[in-house]
């Protein structure tokens, strides 16, 4: 087995004009941490979304553990798989999106077990017990029976991460999973994803909290306009960035 | 004002036998049209939104051409007007494929504006998870889809009901055709067409009270859309 659980090969995305994604390349050990930082609109969360193919990239190929994700290759040609190929990949790796969009028509714990049991097709008990558990892992075991109607922020947002969890994925793609929350709610869930982190797990994630990044992260890459402009461990690009343009985007976010 | 009623005291217990057969067919006829009419509905709803051209095309097509043609003139189609291609429905079958078909275009928008409702977060997260296209709009937009259509889809039975009438005008035997008969037969048509009435509200105006109810219960309840 490669060390390499995540490859992103030259991904361009266009929206009809407009290119969002210039081309990125990069790649991801197992158990490693990636934050992607940059300024809005620079295609960060673009980037995480062609990673389980909810975007589909105009270009270029993901590959998670080796396989490709989205596509199969007949003869030299890539051409995408269907549906159930793809959800099978999907399956792999578990999403947190900055809206949570948890489903309001279920409550906290068949949120987190409708998946392994429609997903993966295990019994409604095994997944009622795992999802009990994952509750857990986010420290809500006391909220399982709540519709999401009637949780914070924060709680919501840590119902999506078990559900993510649940999935026992291999990779763990956060799409600025504290933006929408209000300041005080954001520390239960950063606290929540700084202990998956030591876990070992691995991880995208995107987000405008540097000081988190720097904190959880083994390599960050800083974003803009649709191209990768400098990576590197945390120390280096927080400290002694090499490219002017993320300079100025750290000088104006500590500005503030 | 004694006279007007004395007449329902005589005439009613010759009037009664021959009304209930025909509110149980009226029931029949609704309850079977509004099946047809949700069923294909939702299947035309999902055509429209879909992605697949000819399908959508077709039922697009369908719902605006339907929603463009009196239902009078749909039940006369398929009462009348498919005899010379030798299908012949009787009048029962013709007024709940009728009222079904036409019902089912409006029954399609109704549907179409629920599913717009969902938050197309709720879907890519149901993706994300690993369920299919098909799993994630069963499990989780339809779902949600239901309980923001269910007080106009109740109304939708409201109107079929009430539109089941014109299938007199094909003689299938529900309660207008009856009441018809009777009007003519004992030459009281006031009568006869109040007590139809009174019938007709009764049976709808629990379903009006049931629709405002989920209608208070789905607003009351933030659990509708995120």
């Amino acid at each position: 087995m490669s060390d390499i659980l995540l490859r992103i090969e030259d991904v361009i995305k266009s929206f009809d004009e407009l290119e969002v994604l210039k081309g990125i390349s990069l790649e991801l050990k197992r158990g490693e941490k990636i934050a992607i930082i940059g300024p809005s609109g620079s295609g960060k969360s673009t980037l995480l979304r062609t990673i389980n193919y909810l975007e589909i990239p105009t270009s270029g190929h993901i590959y998670l553990d080796g396989e490709l994700v989205g596509e199969k290759q007949v003869e030299e040609k890539f051409v995408r798989t269907s549906e159930k190929m793809l959800a099978r990949f999907r399956a792999q790796i578990g999403m947190v999106f900055q809206g949570f969009y948890l489903w309001p028509h279920l409550n906290a714990i068949e949120n987190v077990a409708i998946g392994p049991q429609k997903v993966r097709g295990i019994s409604k008990e095994k997944a009622f017990a795992l999802a009990e558990e994952m509750l857990a892992k986010v420290h809500l075991d006391h909220k399982i029976k709540e519709y999401p109607e009637r949780l914070s922020g924060g709680q919501q947002q840590r119902v999506a991460i078990a559900r993510a969890l649940a999935q026992e994925p291999k990779l763990m793609l956060f799409d600025e999973p504290t933006s929408a929350l209000d300041p005080e709610l954001v520390g239960e869930v950063l606290k929540v994803i700084h202990e998956l982190a030591d876990e070992g797990r691995s991880m995208v994630l995107v987000t405008h909290e540097i000081g988190f990044a720097r904190e959880v992260a083994d390599v960050v890459y800083f974003m803009d306009e649709g191209v990768i402009v400098e990576y590197g461990p945390p120390e280096q690009v927080f400290e002694k960035p090499r490219q002017t343009r993320t300079k100025a985007f750290l000088s104006q976010l500590f500005s503030h | 004002m004694i006279e007007f009623f004395k007449l329902y005291y005589e005439h009613l217990p010759a009037w009664w036998p021959q009304i209930v057969p025909a509110i149980g067919n009226t029931i029949g006829l609704t309850a079977g049209a509004y099946m047809l009419a949700v069923v294909l509905g939702l299947i035309l709803a999902v055509g429209k939104t879909s992605k697949i051209g000819p399908f959508r095309w077709f039922c697009t097509g369908y719902i605006e051409v339907v929603r463009g043609i009196p239902s009078l003139a749909i039940l006369f189609l398929l009462y009348f007007g498919l005899v010379p291609l030798g299908i012949v429905l009787d009048a029962f079958t013709a007024g709940f494929i009728g009222l079904g078909l036409s019902g089912s275009a409006y029954i399609a928008e109704v549907f179409r504006a629920g599913l717009e409702a969902v938050h197309k977060g709720q879907r890519e997260a149901a993706l994300a998870v690993g369920m299919t296209p098909f799993a994630s709009f069963r499990y989780i937009t339809l779902p949600q889809a239901i309980r923001v259509v269910l007080p106009p889809l109740l109304n939708m039975l409201i109107m079929l009901l009430k539109d089941s009438s014109i299938c007199s005008l094909i003689s299938t035997p529900e309660l207008m055709l009856r009441a018809k008969d009777l009007a003519s037969e004992y030459f009281l048509p006031m009568h006869v067409y109040l007590l139809i009435g009174v019938l007709y509200f009764a049976l709808a105006f629990p379903l009006s009270l049931l629709a405002k109810m989920v209608q208070k219960r789905m607003s009351s309840s933030r659990r509708v859309t995120e």
